[in-house]
């Protein structure tokens, strides 16, 4: 049976969806969301995707997921599209090749152009013509990444850069000589120098059209609900860092770089609050006078104010290869907003990698360079806890003073060697605030040779095992 | 308190705003038609000059309401937002009547109407909040970079934004007569609590599309040659690929436009008009020197 309200249905089961994925949709979301639909109407669909957005979403981290889940939901079209050819049947491997030359010649086209109305038809197309599997007919499912390969868009964007410039070439000779096609031999232009990464954001765009349309048409297929339960991609702030090795460097940068100004803006009010306190007698009745003596607004000390001190302990063993990644983004992003931080990077011994850090690039993989320039392994290159903390405590106590805060990042495994409490205790002893960052889940802190719990009783551990975890602990940082 | 929709349609919106100045995307102005239309606050995020703080003043000229402005910063609290008694005139009052009174005696009768006195519209210091709430005009409230302040303001924000009124406890709750159509705008430094999102509408604004940016140059800029813009708006957007510790925002586009334009640029970019300029869009040595090798801007065009 029908229902009798086919769109506030439809927007429970979004607002279901997008609960299941983490997002916080209440009631009261779910019935804004369908004020905004009866005050904006169903016609223009990217409007009613503005408004949704608008109240459901809380963040612009979910935008990821609000996008893919609407599009499952309120999806472009249903079967076919208006523009779409006939629908083919499935083929073999040299008829869909052909079939992908053909597309792949309009696609040039479309990319060099930009004319998204254009690419919306060819993803459609592209997925119709290639995304279906040869012996999935019964049901007749979609798979994007089938598209994807056969289609292989990548190969297109030199194609496309070329015609883009052509096409512009040929415009502005039509500008200037009044329409004659004939012109000099084609100048170099600033453009050229980065049209190259303009087509490729093109074809990733493009990329993810195809997404969307496979989803869309699955949905249709299977039912909403399971599509939107196994199709849709967490956003990049729930994976887990240890799986994060094959992301894009620059992608995981853009989601850190704010944190870890958050980080530094909390740090700080901690200072400023811990400067307040004392009254300041002459400074309070001089500022009584104006009430006619009685002091009503106290007057504080002001202390001298000093930045904030970081000293960061990371592990870059191979075992935390995906963490020490995220690491180094973190600590370069760090670098950038704090001026008083050392880095002190270890695997069974410590070195300071401050420089190396500072020097880097945003966003270049420093890694190697760590593991090449900086002596972390003495005798062996496995990791040991134990001798890292004590060499630190050795070493590098001076670093540490009543206004550091000490961040140590790593998985507490020491390989079976002495857990060395002690030395762990002295550098924590010695810091105004002391936090350990640990990659792994809680309930594995005791599994294998994790000494983690053991060091939890020593010192604040926090599991951080992706971005949003890592918020949380910002969040939570005491402000003192 | 009565609510009456400012705008009628979203092209509304986007008609007027373009009439004041502000050209808004379609998703600007149709969150902003929803947040006059719910009647809910409307929650502002994105990267530092986007325009987040220019729309409510844009709303303002536009539904010829007041702008009334709460610039947060680190301690901004009740007494600088809501409302604090003026103490100094309070005084003032008291030890004036002091000095009236004779010495037969009526003290006690004195006293109460100095009492009843003090505590009126005349002594009290209206600050943002409240100025808004008692406002008969209509009026937009902007509460500007909320994220700098404390969380304590938030809480205080809860109670105001949730039904319009201030309890002021020697004069009573005062009640808006009309519904302020409230911004609030964060640049992210600290997270904003769950309790205060949920009341508001959420807006991201992000940098324009290339169309869009375009007519926000020109419109900016009048002189400015069409292609010269095309060009212009077509390089920043390359720049905010290339991940840069600060991308260039819209004001640096505008402000970049009319350099171009005070130096008689025409036409194609030059690399040494580029690299002469570069320090009017990017602010970090490290950008600069990033940008200078992705474009290799010290060789001339072949």
């Amino acid at each position: 049976m029908p229902s009798a309200d086919p769109v506030g249905t439809r927007l429970v089961d979004l607002g279901r969806a997008l609960r299941s994925h983490g997002l916080t949709v209440g009631t009261s979301e779910v019935a804004d969301a369908a004020a905004a639909t009866s005050a904006l109407g169903l016609e223009d669909r990217e409007r009613l995707r503005t408004g949704l957005a608008a109240t459901m979403m809380r963040r612009s981290a979910d935008r990821m997921v609000f996008d893919q889940l609407f599009d499952i939901y309120f999806p472009a079209a249903v079967g076919g599209r208006t523009g779409d050819a006939e629908e083919l049947p499935p083929t073999d491997v040299a008829g869909a090749r052909q079939r992908a030359a053909a597309i792949r010649e309009d696609l040039v086209d479309a990319l060099a152009r930009g004319d998204d109305r254009e690419l919306e038809l060819l993803a459609s197309r592209a997925v119709l013509e290639l995304g279906r599997l040869p012996d999935a007919a019964a049901d007749g499912g979609f798979f994007a990444k089938q598209t994807i390969e056969r289609l292989a868009p990548q190969t297109t964007v030199s194609a496309a850069q070329q015609r883009s410039r052509e096409l512009r070439h040929a415009q502005s000779a039509g500008d200037s000589e009044g329409g004659s096609s004939e012109s000099g031999p084609r100048r170099e232009r600033l453009s050229d120098r980065y049209d190259r990464e303009e087509i490729r954001g093109r074809v990733a765009a493009f990329r993810r059209r195809i997404e969307a349309e496979v989803a869309r048409r699955n949905a249709e297929m299977r039912g909403r609900d399971r599509i939107s339960q196994y199709s849709v991609e967490g956003p990049l702030e729930r994976t887990e860092f240890l799986l994060t090795a094959g992301t894009d460097a620059a992608e995981l940068q853009a989601v850190i770089a704010p944190l870890s100004r958050k980080l530094a803006s909390k740090l700080a009010a901690r200072q400023r609050r811990k400067s307040r306190g004392a009254i300041d007698i002459r400074r309070t009745l001089r500022a009584a006078m104006s009430t006619g003596g009685v002091p009503m607004r106290p007057a504080h000390k002001r202390r001298t104010r000093t930045r904030a001190e970081i000293v960061l302990f990371c592990d870059m063993s191979g075992s935390v290869a995906g963490f020490s990644r995220f690491t180094m983004l973190l600590l370069q992003s760090l670098a950038g907003v704090f001026r008083r931080v050392r880095f002190i990077g270890f695997i069974n011994v410590c070195d300071d990698i401050t420089d190396i850090v500072r020097d880097s690039q945003l966003g270049e993989e420093i890694a190697d360079r760590v593991t090449q320039e900086a002596n972390l392994a003495k005798h062996h290159t496995g990791s040991d806890y134990g001798s890292a903390l004590a060499d630190a405590a050795d070493r590098y106590i001076d670093l540490i003073g009543p206004r550091s805060t000490v961040l140590i990042l790593g998985d507490a495994r020491t390989n079976g060697t002495n857990p060395q409490f002690d030395a762990l205790r002295a550098l924590v002893r010695q810091a105004g605030h002391a936090a350990w960052l640990n990659p792994e889940q809680e309930n594995q802190w005791r599994l294998g040779d994790s000494v983690a719990e053991q060091y939890a009783e020593i010192i604040d551990m926090h599991e951080v095992r992706n971005v949003d975890q890592l918020r949380e602990f910002i969040s939570r940082l005491p402000v003192r | 308190m009565t609510h009456t929709p400012r705008f009628s349609s979203v092209d509304d919106v986007r008609e007027r705003l373009a009439a004041h100045g502000y050209l808004a995307s379609d998703a600007i102005a149709t969150t902003v038609y929803l947040a006059d239309q719910l009647g809910k606050p409307l929650l502002i995020e994105g990267p530092a000059g986007v325009g987040k703080t220019a729309l409510s003043q844009a709303v303002a000229s536009a539904t010829s309401s007041e702008l009334v402005r709460l610039q947060c910063y680190e301690g901004v609290d009740e007494a600088r937002a809501l409302y604090e008694w003026n103490h100094a005139k309070q005084l003032l009052r008291i030890t004036a009547a002091g000095a009236h009174h004779n010495a037969t005696g009526e003290d006690e009768a004195d006293w109460q109407q100095v009492k009843d006195d003090i505590f009126t519209d005349e002594f009290l210091l209206s600050r943002p909040l409240l100025t808004a709430i008692r406002n008969e005009q209509p009026t937009v409230l902007l509460i500007d970079e909320l994220d700098k302040a404390d969380v304590e303001i938030e809480g205080l924000l809860l109670e105001v934004l949730s039904d319009f009124q201030v309890t002021v406890p020697e004069l009573g709750t005062i009640t808006a007569s009309q519904t302020p159509f409230v911004v609030l705008t964060s640049n992210a430094t600290r997270e904003l609590s769950e309790a205060l999102r949920r009341r508001c509408l959420y807006l991201h604004i992000d940098y324009p599309e290339a169309e869009l940016e375009r007519e926000i140059v020109t419109l900016a800029v009048p002189n400015l040659e069409e292609s010269l813009a095309a060009s212009v708006v077509r390089l920043i957007a390359a720049l905010r690929q290339m991940r840069l510790r600060k991308a260039p925002s819209v004001a640096e586009t505008i402000d970049w436009a009319r350099t171009l334009l005070a130096l008689g640029a025409e036409g194609e970019l030059e690399p040494e008009l580029v690299h002469a300029t570069l320090g009017v869009i990017l602010k970090h040595r490290d950008d600069i020197t990033i940008a200078e090798t992705r474009l290799e801007l010290d060789r001339a065009l072949s």
